[in-house]
């Protein structure tokens, strides 16, 4: 163990782990917070802390995680490099661990003009690969960026992101071997939909070794509608969704799409499972929260902690 | 070269609304090759005004003039004749440009007529595009001759992010992924094996993150 993360003594045990994203809300009212963060505990391993996810403004992550942490969750800090500079950054660490958050995932963000403030300067004074880098050397080498030695070090498991189904398509496992070699511990991956591509994403993880270096979490996005379906596959980036999905979707009729979205959640989890090197799933119910613990219990994931 | 663009006609009306005489002063340098600042653009900017004033009976003298390079103390001399019988000057120089026409005539005061975009290059005639942010630590050695900072919309130093689809970037299908160039050209060139290393924090401190810059060459010094 590299850490005193909850979420690395999952894996350490070889417990197939399960996180899910909980989504600060825009705004201060922390009550909102507590309701996702109630309704998901008992069911994951960790729970990933959005940062102002797609450039919107909501709480910080940093408080949100310690709220969800009070409440018995074992938080992952999600952070990106857009809207702070290594200054900030690494600030934020220190306070991070200082609140006791063990877990941090590395991102560079959505580009600011996907958000509600697309006036804003970008920062992006590190990339991602960066941010990796500058938390394993606090964790390893007790060093900030530039070498100084730093009083009491951030012993944080560290994550990064990784999304197997944007282009260039043969860069993206050379991309995961970068963040491993970086510092990432684990990943997560962008939502799955198109199974066959990950298949092969995660052969090629494999054959390349980054499978016994790396915790690989399948992510999984429960569609409400086809209308959210449609969206996700033209208007977020980086995402996958073949029309067959789509067209599933499409042919239930409307009160019963979102059933029929976790139903799809519910099969690629089981087939996730199923692929070696796949060590957990990493659940992105977006405002839909508290439907994990169905989702869950559907695919034959129980209680926490195991 | 810079790279400009006229401003809305309103906004340049506005602004040289309040003045009796105005000296509208081209550049024939950068803003010209992009067609926002030239002798044509001048003139046709300057009969613009003079027609729009004119339409509303208004007196307002205003008279053109082009500096081969406006951000050149010596060139700018050119005008210096014709600078006191003018309450003020609208430039069309880059940023460079008004400052250094403000400079030099202290007591002016020196308005712009073009937004100043970026350093890049004419792709195809009508086509300008960004490649260059005057970061003070060129790499392109590394990266193909596409630069990361410029053209990734993230400037990501470590490949691309997860919105690249397609070969475009996640911001707009319009623009081209920056890391999705450097990807082909390195393969084109057989140098793909740089990527693989891991590329450190960019010291930001010789871009303008470090304040305003100069370089001081005593060789070069009179």
């Amino acid at each position: 163990m590299k850490t005193e993360s909850l979420l690395e003594k999952t894996f350490e045990k070889g417990t197939f782990a399960v996180t899910a994203e909980c989504g600060p809300p825009k705004g201060s009212d922390a009550d909102i917070l507590i309701r996702k963060g109630k309704s998901l505990l008992g069911w994951v391993d960790a729970v990933n802390v959005t940062d102002n996810q797609t450039a919107i403004v909501r709480m910080s992550s940093l408080a949100a995680c310690s709220i969800l942490k009070s409440l018995g969750h074992e938080p992952i800090l999600q952070m990106v490099t857009r809207d702070r500079n290594r200054i900030a950054l690494q600030s934020d660490l220190f306070g991070a661990y200082a609140l006791g958050i063990r877990n941090v995932l590395c991102l560079t963000g959505d580009h600011q003009s996907f958000g509600n403030q697309k006036e804003a300067v970008g920062v992006f004074d590190l990339d991602s690969v960066q941010l990796l880098r500058t938390v394993k050397d606090m964790r390893d080498s007790s060093v900030i960026i530039g070498g100084e030695s730093i009083q009491g070090n951030p012993k944080f498991f560290i994550g990064a992101a990784e999304n197997p189904f944007a282009d260039p398509v043969d860069w993206r496992v050379v991309r995961l071997g970068k963040k491993s070699l970086a510092g990432a511990d684990f990943i997560q991956t962008q939502c799955i939909y198109n199974m066959e591509r990950f298949r092969k994403f995660m052969s090629q993880a494999r054959d390349t070794g980054l499978t016994d270096k790396l915790y690989i979490m399948a992510g999984v996005t429960p569609m409400k509608s086809v209308g959210m379906g449609r969206y996700m596959a033209t208007k977020v980036a980086g995402m996958d969704i073949p029309d067959e999905l789509i067209n599933r979707m499409a042919k239930v009729p409307k009160d019963k799409q979102a059933d029929e979205g976790i139903k799809i959640a519910v099969e690629t989890i089981e087939q996730v499972r199923e692929i070696e090197g796949v060590a957990g799933v990493h659940i992105m119910a977006i405002e839909w929260e508290d439907k994990v613990p169905e989702i869950l219990k559907a695919a034959g994931i129980g209680a926490r902690p195991v | 070269m810079i790279v400009a663009e006229l401003k809305e006609f309103d906004e340049i009306r506005e602004m040289i609304d309040r003045y009796s005489s105005v000296l509208v002063v081209g550049c024939d340098s950068c803003v010209a090759e992009c067609a926002a600042g030239g002798t044509r653009e001048t003139q046709l900017l300057a009969s613009a005004l003079k027609l729009s004033y004119l339409k509303d009976g208004r007196r307002k003298v205003i008279t053109e003039a082009c500096i081969d390079r406006q951000c050149v103390d010596d060139f700018i001399d050119v005008i210096a004749e014709q600078v006191p019988d003018h309450e003020a000057i609208l430039s069309l120089g880059c940023g460079a440009g008004v400052q250094a026409l403000a400079r030099v005539y202290q007591d002016k005061p020196v308005i712009p007529a073009l937004n100043t975009l970026f350093i890049g290059e004419t792709v195809l005639r009508g086509v300008w595009t960004e490649n260059c942010l005057g970061c003070g630590q060129c790499k392109l050695g590394y990266f193909g001759a596409v630069c990361p900072v410029t053209r990734c919309s993230k400037k990501l130093m470590n490949g691309p992010c997860g919105g690249s689809i397609g070969g475009r970037c996640e911001i707009d299908p319009e623009t081209p992924c920056g890391w999705d160039l450097i990807i082909r050209r390195l393969t084109a060139i057989g140098e793909i094996d740089r990527l693989a290393e891991y590329v450190p924090p960019v010291n930001w401190s010789t871009s303008h993150s470090g304040g305003p810059r100069r370089v001081i060459r005593e060789d070069q010094k009179p």
